[in-house]
């Protein structure tokens, strides 16, 4: 069972990925992603656990490494009110699912969360509440879907040499 | 039909298509893209090897050495080397190796064309917007994707168009006008175009409408533009590489029917000079409101802040005065352009004798990554553009943003101040 990680508004991705640790290895990174704002994040999300937050999700730097921490640290999916451009596009390039989510006030910290991306739906089983998320548009799914930018290029690039 | 953007116009252009408008999903052509040490290399080389292709054209293919330079222990080394090689393997020909900011470095190259699609490996890639380009942001595995295919997708944006009209006071520049900006419109533009207009912006020269697209990135925009002319060509064929087509590039101006996502007025008389306070560029007030603000650093750098015209400002506020007991002032001129021509003007001189330390030309403690950064409870003033909680140093530490001249006065005073009074003598 998923859980719920409430964050507020304008995660930057200093918080995400602070720059003067950039050179550590994406792994050991990942274990100070969000550390200034709370400190036991890292150490307590488990794979599969969700992050919710407020407006500007992943503002600042073009750094990939935003993405790739909650995706190391095993977050399934990021749903935020709303998304930075960069950031937005890193999360689906790099298969780790982002969705508009404009009710994230009605979820608490440490919900337990049942989430079908696919399927574009998500149960507060805390709240007993479900919720149709947003789809993700069609061009972005196909890319999911393939695993993310790099094996959805692979496979088109393959198919154009074929 | 309605009339067009700017931003839709070069669009349209790189998509091949005869006129595009708002929401599109359409796929570019990039004509430039580009990438530093931090973002570029890198995060390519595996990327590309596992797509077992080069680069789609070298020659359109621009690399910078600036995050890590010059290298301060084995890693970074190690990064700085791998960007020299991806070069050479590659064939990059446009690589410029720790002469300067990625975004300065290239405009001063004349590689920033009106009516270019620019990809950047960075998020103030924007900046490039100044010369009227459609310039935009992209992660490492979107830039090596454009890399190996020349090609991305996106949704034409919607444009926010900024007008200003009057004139600046003495002591009040760009970088107020997008302070104030990132308070009055928020930090949450994503996926807008933010176009600058209006006589206060047509009467800029080049270097403080780079300020304004630069900071398009803190409204969170995805591109932030001003129409070219003849500032634009001026500043073009200073560099050797004029504008073939001058024409074309002025064709590309929004048509007066035009349709914004909204539009803002502003009138520069009245704009005082502003500081954003921890840990947020839309955190800003009047430089007055912050007077009693002590600080221990004061750092005039980053693509921002750090060109000639911003290190003659520090110069102008430092011209006789000294840097405050107990206060460091770290200057790190943009590029090594910028350095030499400050050297030969004097500027140098006066900073120096203010008491200034002299950094190399890079990204430098901006982004926390080279020297200069921030212990825990230490407090600095930086010309910068986000002071966003941890990227100068410690999380601990906080960051106020200001012009230049700001940033000057307060390194003399040991306190935030504003900035005018040292201009006209009255300080
Ligand atoms: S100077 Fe700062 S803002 Fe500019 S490119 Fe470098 S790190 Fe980014």
């Amino acid at each position: 069972m998923s859980r719920a990680f409430v964050f507020g508004d304008a995660i930057d991705t200093d918080l995400l990925a602070p720059g003067n640790l950039m050179k550590l290895p994406p792994a050991e990174l990942a274990q100070h992603c969000l550390k200034a704002i709370a400190p036991d994040f890292a150490s307590t999300v488990r794979p599969g656990d969700v992050v919710f937050a407020g407006a500007n999700f992943g503002l600042g730097s073009s750094r990939e490494q935003a993405a790739v921490s909650l995706r190391l640290l095993g977050v399934s999916a990021v749903l935020a009110t709303s998304f930075a451009r960069i950031f937005y596009r890193n999360a689906i390039n790099l298969g780790l699912p982002a969705f508009v989510f404009p009710q994230v006030g009605e979820m608490t910290d440490g919900d337990r969360i049942l989430l079908d991306p696919v399927a574009g739906r998500l149960e507060n089983i805390t709240t007993g509440k479900t919720y149709a998320l947003t789809p993700i548009p069609p061009h972005l799914m196909a890319m999911i879907d393939d695993g993310g930018l790099i094996p959805h290029l692979k496979r088109r690039l393959k198919g154009a040499a074929a | 039909m309605s009339g067009r953007t700017l931003v839709e116009k070069v669009i349209a252009k790189a998509a091949g298509l005869p006129s595009v408008r708002a929401g599109d999903l359409v796929t570019a052509k990039v004509d430039l893209a580009f990438a530093h040490d931090s973002s570029g290399p890198r995060r390519w080389r595996p990327l590309l090897e596992e797509l077992g292709v080069g680069l789609w054209d070298p020659s359109k293919v621009a690399i910078v050495s600036d995050h890590y330079v010059p290298a301060v222990d084995a890693e970074s080394a190690a990064i700085l080397k791998g960007t020299r090689d991806f070069a050479r393997d590659y064939g990059v020909s446009s690589f410029f190796d720790m002469v300067g900011i990625c975004h300065l470095v290239l405009p001063e190259h004349g590689l920033i064309r009106p009516g270019a699609f620019i990809a950047g490996g960075d998020s103030h890639t924007p900046t490039a917007g100044a010369f009227g380009a459609y310039a935009a942001g992209y992660g490492a595995t979107d830039m090596a994707a454009i890399a190996a295919t020349g090609e991305t997708w996106l949704a034409v944006p919607e444009t926010i168009r900024v007008e200003w009209t009057g004139a600046f006071q003495p002591g009040v520049t760009a970088k107020d006008v997008m302070l104030f900006l990132c308070r009055e419109l928020g930090m949450d533009n994503a996926f807008k175009a933010v176009e600058f207009a209006g006589p206060l912006v047509e009467a800029m020269p080049m270097a403080e409408r780079m300020v304004l697209a630069n900071m398009a990135a803190e409204l969170g925009a995805e591109t932030g533009v001003v129409a070219p002319d003849a500032t634009t060509f001026a500043y073009l064929a200073a560099r050797g590489a004029p504008v073939a087509d001058e024409a074309a590039a002025l064709a590309l101006h929004s048509d007066p029917d035009a349709t914004y996502a909204a539009v803002h007025r502003f009138d520069a008389s009245d704009l005082s000079p502003q500081i954003a306070a921890p840990h947020s560029p839309a955190n800003t007030r009047d430089a007055t409101e912050f007077a009693q603000i002590r600080i221990d650093q004061a750092y005039i750098g980053a693509c921002v802040g750090a060109k000639i015209e911003d290190l003659r400002m520090a110069a102008a506020v430092l011209k006789g005065r000294r840097v405050a007991p107990g206060v460091r002032l770290l200057v790190a001129p943009g590029s090594a352009r910028t350095a030499e021509l400050a050297a030969r003007e004097g500027v140098m001189e006066t900073l120096l004798a203010a008491g200034a330390v002299l950094m190399p030309s890079g990204c430098g403690a901006c982004a926390g990554m080279g020297a200069g950064i921030l212990a825990e409870g230490e407090t600095c003033i930086s010309s910068t553009n986000r002071n966003f909680q941890g990227r100068m140093g410690h999380a601990g530490a906080n960051v106020y943003l200001g012009s230049p001249y700001a940033v000057a006065a307060a390194a003399t005073a040991g306190r935030i101040v504003d900035p005018r009074p040292y201009l006209t003598g009255a300080a």
